[in-house]
Protein backbone atom coordinates (compact mmCIF):
# COMPACT_ATOMS: atom_id res chain seq x y z
CA UNK A 1 0.00 0.00 0.00
CA UNK A 2 2.87 2.14 -0.39
CA UNK A 3 3.03 4.31 -3.40
CA UNK A 4 6.26 5.40 -4.95
CA UNK A 5 8.38 6.56 -8.30
CA UNK A 6 7.90 2.61 -9.24
CA UNK A 7 4.23 4.17 -10.31
CA UNK A 8 5.50 6.42 -13.18
CA UNK A 9 8.19 3.53 -14.29
CA UNK A 10 5.00 1.20 -14.88
CA UNK A 11 3.70 3.77 -16.87
CA UNK A 12 6.75 3.92 -19.12
CA UNK A 13 6.80 0.70 -19.19
CA UNK A 14 3.33 0.19 -20.43
CA UNK A 15 3.19 2.66 -22.91
CA UNK A 16 5.95 0.93 -24.48
CA UNK A 17 5.32 -2.59 -24.38
CA UNK A 18 1.79 -0.88 -26.06
CA UNK A 19 3.73 0.90 -28.63
CA UNK A 20 5.65 -2.47 -29.36
CA UNK A 21 2.46 -4.53 -29.88
CA UNK A 22 1.27 -1.81 -32.11
CA UNK A 23 3.75 -1.80 -34.44
CA UNK A 24 4.82 -5.50 -34.02
CA UNK A 25 2.88 -7.90 -33.18
CA UNK A 26 -0.83 -6.96 -34.14
CA UNK A 27 -0.12 -6.48 -37.48
CA UNK A 28 1.03 -9.23 -38.86
CA UNK A 29 -1.45 -11.24 -37.30
CA UNK A 30 -3.94 -9.52 -38.36
CA UNK A 31 -3.32 -9.22 -41.82
CA UNK A 32 -2.47 -12.85 -42.05
CA UNK A 33 -6.08 -12.84 -40.59
CA UNK A 34 -7.55 -10.31 -43.15
CA UNK A 35 -5.18 -12.48 -46.09
CA UNK A 36 -7.13 -15.83 -44.75
CA UNK A 37 -10.00 -14.36 -44.68
CA UNK A 38 -9.86 -13.18 -48.37
CA UNK A 39 -8.42 -16.51 -49.67
CA UNK A 40 -11.26 -18.70 -48.46
CA UNK A 41 -13.83 -16.30 -49.55
CA UNK A 42 -11.82 -16.06 -53.28
CA UNK A 43 -12.17 -20.24 -52.78
CA UNK A 44 -15.37 -20.17 -52.14
CA UNK A 45 -16.46 -17.54 -54.94
CA UNK A 46 -14.00 -20.07 -57.40
CA UNK A 47 -15.87 -23.05 -56.05
CA UNK A 48 -18.98 -21.56 -56.62
CA UNK A 49 -18.28 -20.42 -60.38
CA UNK A 50 -16.69 -24.07 -61.26
CA UNK A 51 -20.24 -25.44 -59.87
CA UNK A 52 -21.80 -22.61 -62.10
CA UNK A 53 -19.86 -23.60 -65.15
CA UNK A 54 -20.19 -27.41 -64.66
CA UNK A 55 -23.98 -27.02 -64.58
CA UNK A 56 -23.66 -25.07 -67.90
CA UNK A 57 -21.54 -27.39 -69.77
CA UNK A 58 -23.92 -30.37 -68.78
CA UNK A 59 -26.58 -28.58 -69.79
CA UNK A 60 -24.87 -27.42 -73.12
CA UNK A 61 -23.27 -31.29 -73.60
CA UNK A 62 -26.80 -32.88 -73.11
CA UNK A 63 -28.12 -29.76 -75.60
CA UNK A 64 -25.21 -30.91 -78.21
CA UNK A 65 -26.64 -34.50 -77.32
CA UNK A 66 -29.67 -34.19 -78.12
CA UNK A 67 -29.48 -32.04 -81.64
CA UNK A 68 -26.33 -34.62 -83.00
CA UNK A 69 -29.25 -37.22 -81.95
CA UNK A 70 -31.69 -35.32 -84.22
CA UNK A 71 -30.03 -34.46 -87.27
CA UNK A 72 -28.62 -37.95 -86.91
CA UNK A 73 -32.78 -39.21 -87.30
CA UNK A 74 -32.91 -36.53 -89.63
CA UNK A 75 -29.99 -38.26 -91.56
CA UNK A 76 -31.73 -41.31 -91.71
CA UNK A 77 -34.93 -40.40 -92.57
CA UNK A 78 -33.85 -38.42 -95.60
CA UNK A 79 -31.92 -41.35 -96.68
CA UNK A 80 -34.93 -44.03 -96.73
CA UNK A 81 -36.52 -41.53 -98.42
CA UNK A 82 -33.63 -41.20 -100.83
CA UNK A 83 -33.63 -45.06 -101.23
CA UNK A 84 -37.37 -45.29 -101.93
CA UNK A 85 -36.55 -42.37 -104.37
CA UNK A 86 -33.74 -44.04 -106.34
CA UNK A 87 -35.69 -47.32 -106.12
CA UNK A 88 -38.66 -45.77 -107.39
CA UNK A 89 -36.39 -44.36 -110.41
CA UNK A 90 -34.85 -47.42 -111.24
CA UNK A 91 -38.25 -48.99 -111.38
CA UNK A 92 -39.56 -46.50 -113.50
CA UNK A 93 -36.11 -46.82 -115.47
CA UNK A 94 -36.42 -50.78 -115.97
CA UNK A 95 -39.82 -49.92 -117.22
CA UNK A 96 -38.93 -47.53 -120.08
CA UNK A 97 -35.89 -50.04 -121.22
CA UNK A 98 -38.20 -52.95 -121.15
CA UNK A 99 -40.65 -51.03 -123.27
CA UNK A 100 -37.87 -49.54 -125.51
CA UNK A 101 -36.97 -53.35 -126.13
CA UNK A 102 -40.45 -54.69 -126.42
CA UNK A 103 -40.75 -51.75 -128.90
CA UNK A 104 -37.30 -52.42 -131.12
CA UNK A 105 -38.20 -56.53 -130.65
CA UNK A 106 -41.59 -55.50 -132.02
CA UNK A 107 -40.42 -53.25 -134.64
CA UNK A 108 -37.70 -56.09 -135.95
CA UNK A 109 -40.46 -58.68 -135.86
CA UNK A 110 -42.41 -56.30 -138.26
CA UNK A 111 -39.73 -55.37 -140.57
CA UNK A 112 -39.13 -59.04 -140.68
CA UNK A 113 -42.80 -60.02 -141.34
CA UNK A 114 -42.58 -57.26 -143.94
CA UNK A 115 -39.35 -58.76 -145.57
CA UNK A 116 -41.30 -62.10 -145.20
CA UNK A 117 -43.99 -60.74 -147.09
CA UNK A 118 -42.49 -59.32 -149.79
CA UNK A 119 -40.33 -62.39 -150.86
CA UNK A 120 -43.76 -64.39 -150.37
CA UNK A 121 -44.86 -62.08 -153.03
CA UNK A 122 -41.90 -62.13 -155.13
CA UNK A 123 -42.20 -66.24 -154.86
CA UNK A 124 -46.22 -66.24 -155.36
CA UNK A 125 -45.95 -64.45 -158.01
CA UNK A 126 -43.53 -66.61 -159.77
CA UNK A 127 -45.58 -69.87 -158.67
CA UNK A 128 -49.00 -67.86 -160.45
CA UNK A 129 -46.68 -67.73 -163.69
CA UNK A 130 -45.22 -70.66 -163.53
CA UNK A 131 -48.77 -71.92 -162.52
CA UNK A 132 -50.39 -70.04 -165.15
CA UNK A 133 -47.62 -71.33 -167.39
CA UNK A 134 -48.18 -74.73 -166.54
CA UNK A 135 -52.11 -73.99 -167.52
CA UNK A 136 -51.63 -72.14 -170.77
CA UNK A 137 -48.34 -74.30 -171.57
CA UNK A 138 -48.04 -73.67 -174.73
CA UNK A 139 -48.98 -70.18 -175.91
CA UNK A 140 -48.08 -67.90 -173.70
CA UNK A 141 -45.77 -65.15 -174.32
CA UNK A 142 -44.40 -63.90 -171.80
CA UNK A 143 -44.03 -60.57 -173.42
CA UNK A 144 -47.16 -60.47 -174.12
CA UNK A 145 -48.67 -60.64 -171.22
CA UNK A 146 -45.58 -59.44 -168.98
CA UNK A 147 -48.28 -56.01 -168.36
CA UNK A 148 -50.67 -58.46 -167.33
CA UNK A 149 -48.84 -60.69 -164.67
CA UNK A 150 -46.67 -57.53 -163.15
CA UNK A 151 -50.53 -56.14 -162.54
CA UNK A 152 -51.87 -59.01 -161.02
CA UNK A 153 -47.91 -59.20 -158.76
CA UNK A 154 -48.88 -55.52 -157.88
CA UNK A 155 -52.21 -56.71 -156.65
CA UNK A 156 -51.19 -59.84 -154.75
CA UNK B 1 9.69 -25.94 24.12
CA UNK B 2 13.04 -26.75 23.22
CA UNK B 3 12.60 -27.05 19.42
CA UNK B 4 9.98 -24.34 19.63
CA UNK B 5 12.31 -22.00 21.06
CA UNK B 6 15.37 -23.38 18.65
CA UNK B 7 13.20 -22.64 15.68
CA UNK B 8 12.31 -19.29 16.84
CA UNK B 9 15.50 -18.17 16.76
CA UNK B 10 16.77 -19.92 13.24
CA UNK B 11 14.04 -18.83 11.61
CA UNK B 12 11.81 -15.50 11.61
CA UNK B 13 8.01 -15.65 13.73
CA UNK B 14 5.22 -15.93 11.50
CA UNK B 15 4.35 -12.18 11.48
CA UNK B 16 7.82 -11.25 10.89
CA UNK B 17 7.93 -13.61 8.06
CA UNK B 18 5.05 -12.07 6.36
CA UNK B 19 5.95 -8.48 6.29
CA UNK B 20 9.46 -9.17 5.86
CA UNK B 21 7.97 -11.38 2.27
CA UNK B 22 5.79 -7.94 1.99
CA UNK B 23 8.72 -5.66 1.68
CA UNK B 24 10.01 -4.23 -1.48
CA UNK B 25 13.60 -4.40 -2.84
CA UNK B 26 13.80 -0.77 -3.16
CA UNK B 27 16.16 2.44 -3.22
CA UNK B 28 15.82 3.19 0.34
CA UNK B 29 17.15 -0.33 1.42
CA UNK B 30 14.22 -0.84 3.33
CA UNK B 31 10.70 -1.02 3.56
CA UNK B 32 8.86 2.31 2.78
CA UNK B 33 7.33 3.90 5.73
CA UNK B 34 5.48 7.01 4.23
CA UNK B 35 2.79 6.26 2.06
CA UNK B 36 3.56 7.96 -0.55
CA UNK B 37 6.93 8.93 -1.46
CA UNK B 38 8.41 9.66 -5.04
CA UNK B 39 12.16 9.64 -4.09
CA UNK B 40 11.96 5.46 -3.65
CA UNK B 41 11.58 3.16 -6.29
CA UNK B 42 10.90 -0.52 -6.39
CA UNK B 43 13.73 -2.16 -8.14
CA UNK B 44 12.15 -5.92 -7.99
CA UNK B 45 8.71 -4.72 -9.60
CA UNK B 46 10.21 -2.80 -12.05
CA UNK B 47 12.44 -5.58 -13.06
CA UNK B 48 9.86 -8.28 -12.60
CA UNK B 49 7.29 -6.39 -14.44
CA UNK B 50 9.40 -5.36 -17.68
CA UNK B 51 11.67 -8.39 -18.20
CA UNK B 52 8.13 -10.31 -18.09
CA UNK B 53 6.65 -7.70 -20.41
CA UNK B 54 10.12 -8.38 -22.60
CA UNK B 55 9.63 -12.07 -22.61
CA UNK B 56 5.88 -11.71 -23.29
CA UNK B 57 6.05 -9.72 -26.11
CA UNK B 58 9.36 -11.41 -27.50
CA UNK B 59 7.61 -14.35 -27.44
CA UNK B 60 4.45 -12.92 -29.38
CA UNK B 61 7.18 -11.20 -31.63
CA UNK B 62 8.71 -14.23 -32.72
CA UNK B 63 5.73 -15.83 -33.89
CA UNK B 64 4.13 -12.48 -35.05
CA UNK B 65 7.24 -12.40 -37.62
CA UNK B 66 6.96 -15.73 -39.11
CA UNK B 67 2.94 -15.21 -39.87
CA UNK B 68 1.48 -16.39 -42.71
CA UNK B 69 -1.93 -16.56 -44.60
CA UNK B 70 -1.47 -19.78 -45.34
CA UNK B 71 -1.93 -22.96 -43.31
CA UNK B 72 -1.18 -21.19 -39.41
CA UNK B 73 1.40 -23.59 -36.74
CA UNK B 74 0.11 -24.20 -33.13
CA UNK B 75 1.62 -20.90 -32.03
CA UNK B 76 0.29 -18.98 -34.51
CA UNK B 77 -2.93 -20.32 -33.98
CA UNK B 78 -3.04 -19.43 -30.43
CA UNK B 79 -1.79 -16.29 -31.52
CA UNK B 80 -4.55 -15.61 -33.45
CA UNK B 81 -6.67 -16.83 -31.26
CA UNK B 82 -6.05 -14.71 -28.54
CA UNK B 83 -5.64 -11.19 -31.15
CA UNK B 84 -9.27 -12.38 -32.02
CA UNK B 85 -10.93 -12.60 -29.17
CA UNK B 86 -9.43 -9.10 -28.11
CA UNK B 87 -10.01 -7.57 -31.46
CA UNK B 88 -13.49 -9.12 -30.98
CA UNK B 89 -13.85 -7.41 -27.63
CA UNK B 90 -12.10 -4.05 -28.75
CA UNK B 91 -14.57 -3.78 -31.56
CA UNK B 92 -17.67 -4.32 -29.56
CA UNK B 93 -16.64 -1.61 -27.01
CA UNK B 94 -14.45 1.32 -28.74
CA UNK B 95 -16.23 2.31 -31.90
CA UNK B 96 -13.70 3.94 -33.91
CA UNK B 97 -11.54 2.24 -36.62
CA UNK B 98 -8.58 4.42 -35.91
CA UNK B 99 -8.09 4.42 -32.49
CA UNK B 100 -8.63 0.39 -32.05
CA UNK B 101 -5.01 0.29 -33.91
CA UNK B 102 -3.86 1.67 -30.86
CA UNK B 103 -6.33 0.80 -28.18
CA UNK B 104 -6.58 -3.30 -29.61
CA UNK B 105 -3.37 -4.03 -29.31
CA UNK B 106 -2.65 -2.18 -25.78
CA UNK B 107 -5.85 -4.31 -24.97
CA UNK B 108 -3.62 -7.44 -25.69
CA UNK B 109 -0.68 -6.22 -24.39
CA UNK B 110 -2.27 -5.85 -21.15
CA UNK B 111 -4.10 -8.69 -20.85
CA UNK B 112 -0.60 -11.03 -22.09
CA UNK B 113 1.23 -8.58 -19.21
CA UNK B 114 -1.06 -8.80 -16.63
CA UNK B 115 -1.63 -12.92 -16.98
CA UNK B 116 2.38 -13.37 -16.56
CA UNK B 117 2.69 -10.72 -13.68
CA UNK B 118 0.00 -13.04 -12.09
CA UNK B 119 1.40 -15.82 -12.63
CA UNK B 120 4.48 -15.61 -11.02
CA UNK B 121 2.41 -16.03 -8.10
CA UNK B 122 2.89 -19.32 -8.76
CA UNK B 123 6.25 -19.88 -8.27
CA UNK B 124 7.24 -21.11 -4.82
CA UNK B 125 6.85 -18.14 -2.25
CA UNK B 126 10.20 -18.29 -0.99
CA UNK B 127 12.23 -19.68 -4.02
CA UNK B 128 12.89 -15.95 -5.78
CA UNK B 129 13.53 -14.42 -2.32
CA UNK B 130 15.48 -17.27 -1.30
CA UNK B 131 17.53 -17.77 -4.19
CA UNK B 132 18.26 -13.24 -4.22
CA UNK B 133 19.32 -13.64 -0.24
CA UNK B 134 21.95 -16.23 -1.56
CA UNK B 135 23.09 -14.27 -4.91
CA UNK B 136 23.77 -11.33 -2.42
CA UNK B 137 24.78 -12.81 0.45
CA UNK B 138 22.25 -10.83 2.48
CA UNK B 139 20.12 -13.15 4.75
CA UNK B 140 17.72 -10.65 5.14
CA UNK B 141 17.22 -8.93 1.92
CA UNK B 142 14.00 -7.94 0.54
CA UNK B 143 12.53 -8.95 -2.90
CA UNK B 144 9.23 -9.19 -3.92
CA UNK B 145 8.51 -11.66 -7.14
CA UNK B 146 4.75 -10.10 -7.97
CA UNK B 147 4.79 -7.17 -9.64
CA UNK B 148 0.85 -6.46 -9.90
CA UNK B 149 0.93 -7.56 -6.09
CA UNK B 150 2.66 -4.07 -5.30
CA UNK B 151 0.17 -1.52 -5.70
CA UNK B 152 2.34 0.64 -7.90
CA UNK B 153 2.39 -1.82 -10.36
CA UNK B 154 -1.20 -1.97 -10.97
CA UNK B 155 -1.64 1.62 -10.32
CA UNK B 156 0.90 2.38 -12.95
CA UNK B 157 -0.76 0.69 -15.11
CA UNK B 158 -4.59 2.21 -14.56
CA UNK B 159 -2.78 5.71 -14.48
CA UNK B 160 -1.28 4.90 -18.05
CA UNK B 161 -5.17 4.37 -19.09
CA UNK B 162 -6.83 7.13 -17.37
CA UNK B 163 -4.09 9.30 -19.37
CA UNK B 164 -4.82 7.52 -22.48
CA UNK B 165 -8.56 8.03 -21.52
CA UNK B 166 -7.41 12.17 -21.69
CA UNK B 167 -5.63 11.79 -24.92
CA UNK B 168 -8.81 10.17 -26.34
CA UNK B 169 -11.33 12.29 -24.90
CA UNK B 170 -9.49 15.60 -26.28
CA UNK B 171 -8.14 13.99 -29.29
CA UNK B 172 -12.13 12.81 -29.78
CA UNK B 173 -14.30 15.61 -28.54
CA UNK B 174 -11.56 18.46 -28.88
CA UNK B 175 -9.84 20.34 -25.74
CA UNK B 176 -12.79 22.68 -25.76
CA UNK B 177 -15.25 19.56 -26.26
CA UNK B 178 -13.78 17.65 -23.40
CA UNK B 179 -13.93 20.59 -21.15
CA UNK B 180 -17.49 22.01 -21.72
CA UNK B 181 -18.71 18.07 -21.39
CA UNK B 182 -16.51 18.15 -17.58
CA UNK B 183 -19.20 20.48 -16.84
CA UNK B 184 -22.30 20.08 -18.55
CA UNK B 185 -22.21 16.27 -18.08
CA UNK B 186 -23.75 14.20 -16.13
CA UNK B 187 -26.39 16.30 -14.94
CA UNK B 188 -27.37 18.65 -17.79
CA UNK B 189 -26.16 22.26 -19.09
CA UNK B 190 -27.00 24.81 -16.24
CA UNK B 191 -24.53 26.99 -14.70
CA UNK B 192 -25.91 26.02 -11.50
CA UNK B 193 -24.50 22.63 -12.28
CA UNK B 194 -21.54 23.42 -13.57
CA UNK B 195 -19.97 22.71 -10.56
CA UNK B 196 -21.76 19.29 -9.36
CA UNK B 197 -20.96 18.30 -12.70
CA UNK B 198 -17.41 19.05 -12.18
CA UNK B 199 -17.14 17.05 -9.53
CA UNK B 200 -19.24 14.33 -9.71
CA UNK B 201 -16.39 14.13 -13.48
CA UNK B 202 -13.64 14.07 -10.99
CA UNK B 203 -14.76 11.41 -8.68
CA UNK B 204 -15.59 9.24 -11.65
CA UNK B 205 -12.29 9.58 -12.99
CA UNK B 206 -10.66 9.19 -9.87
CA UNK B 207 -13.06 5.80 -9.11
CA UNK B 208 -12.72 4.18 -12.07
CA UNK B 209 -8.59 4.42 -12.10
CA UNK B 210 -8.02 3.52 -8.31
CA UNK B 211 -11.10 0.85 -8.56
CA UNK B 212 -9.18 -0.12 -12.04
CA UNK B 213 -5.56 -0.54 -10.20
CA UNK B 214 -7.04 -1.27 -6.46
CA UNK B 215 -9.12 -4.32 -8.10
CA UNK B 216 -5.94 -6.44 -9.87
CA UNK B 217 -4.04 -5.03 -6.55
CA UNK B 218 -6.12 -6.62 -3.91
CA UNK B 219 -6.57 -9.96 -5.83
CA UNK B 220 -2.85 -10.91 -5.60
CA UNK B 221 -1.71 -9.49 -2.17
CA UNK B 222 -4.24 -11.69 -1.35
CA UNK B 223 -3.74 -14.65 -3.03
CA UNK B 224 -0.10 -13.96 -1.90
CA UNK B 225 -0.82 -13.61 1.19
CA UNK B 226 -2.54 -17.12 1.13
CA UNK B 227 0.50 -18.68 -0.41
CA UNK B 228 2.71 -16.64 2.72
CA UNK B 229 0.19 -18.74 5.50
CA UNK B 230 0.08 -21.70 3.31
CA UNK B 231 4.16 -21.41 3.33
CA UNK B 232 3.98 -20.75 7.20
CA UNK B 233 2.04 -23.45 7.77
CA UNK B 234 4.11 -25.96 6.10
CA UNK B 235 7.36 -24.29 8.18
CA UNK B 236 5.60 -24.56 11.41
CA UNK B 237 5.48 -28.63 10.67
CA UNK B 238 9.11 -29.61 12.76
CA UNK B 239 8.15 -27.67 15.70
CA UNK B 240 5.15 -29.82 16.61
CA UNK B 241 4.77 -33.29 17.72
CA UNK B 242 5.11 -36.03 15.13
CA UNK B 243 1.07 -36.04 14.60
CA UNK B 244 0.18 -32.82 14.78
CA UNK B 245 3.00 -31.12 12.23
CA UNK B 246 2.04 -34.45 10.30
CA UNK B 247 -1.43 -33.02 9.85
CA UNK B 248 0.31 -29.42 9.26
CA UNK B 249 2.32 -30.84 6.51
CA UNK B 250 -0.54 -32.53 4.78
CA UNK B 251 -2.36 -28.79 5.08
CA UNK B 252 0.41 -27.70 3.30
CA UNK B 253 0.23 -30.08 1.08
CA UNK B 254 -3.41 -29.90 0.40
CA UNK B 255 -4.42 -26.48 1.23
CA UNK B 256 -1.55 -25.05 -1.29
CA UNK B 257 -2.29 -27.39 -4.01
CA UNK B 258 -6.30 -26.25 -3.77
CA UNK B 259 -5.01 -22.49 -3.50
CA UNK B 260 -2.51 -23.11 -6.51
CA UNK B 261 -5.29 -24.53 -8.92
CA UNK B 262 -7.93 -22.08 -7.98
CA UNK B 263 -5.07 -19.02 -8.74
CA UNK B 264 -4.75 -20.13 -12.03
CA UNK B 265 -8.31 -19.37 -12.67
CA UNK B 266 -7.95 -16.03 -10.98
CA UNK B 267 -5.04 -14.98 -12.29
CA UNK B 268 -6.02 -15.26 -15.50
CA UNK B 269 -9.65 -13.93 -15.03
CA UNK B 270 -7.94 -10.98 -13.26
CA UNK B 271 -6.03 -10.14 -16.59
CA UNK B 272 -9.28 -10.69 -18.09
CA UNK B 273 -11.09 -8.04 -16.51
CA UNK B 274 -8.26 -5.62 -16.70
CA UNK B 275 -8.34 -5.80 -20.38
CA UNK B 276 -11.93 -5.32 -20.48
CA UNK B 277 -12.04 -2.30 -17.93
CA UNK B 278 -9.16 -0.84 -20.01
CA UNK B 279 -11.32 -1.46 -23.23
CA UNK B 280 -14.51 0.06 -21.67
CA UNK B 281 -12.68 2.91 -19.83
CA UNK B 282 -11.39 3.74 -23.78
CA UNK B 283 -14.49 3.21 -25.00
CA UNK B 284 -16.38 5.70 -22.53
CA UNK B 285 -13.86 8.26 -23.44
CA UNK B 286 -14.95 8.15 -27.71
CA UNK B 287 -18.39 8.21 -26.12
CA UNK B 288 -20.14 11.92 -25.76
CA UNK B 289 -22.93 12.58 -23.27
Amino acid sequence: MYLNATLLAQITVFIILALFTMKYVWPPIVKALDERAAKISEGLAEAERGRQSLALAAKHSAETMREGKEKVADMIAQAEKRADQIIEEAKVQARIEAEKVVAAAKSEIEQEAARMRESLRGRVADLAVAGAEKILRREVDAKAHAEMLAAIKQDL
Amino acid sequence: MATGHEAATSAPNAGEYVLHHLGNLNSSGHPQTSMVDFSIINYDTVFFSSVLGVIGLFLLWRVARVATSGVPGRAQAALEILIEMVGNQAKAIVHNEQSRKFVAPLALTVFVWVFLMNSMDFLPVDLLPFLWQTLTGNPHAYLRVVPTADLNGTLGLSVGVLLLCFFYNIKIKGLGGWIHELFTAPFGNHPLLYLPNFVMQLIEFTAKTVSHGMRLFGNMYAGELLFLLIALMGMAFPSMSPFGGSLLWLGHLVTGTLWALFHIFIVVLQAFIFMMLTLVYLGQAHESH
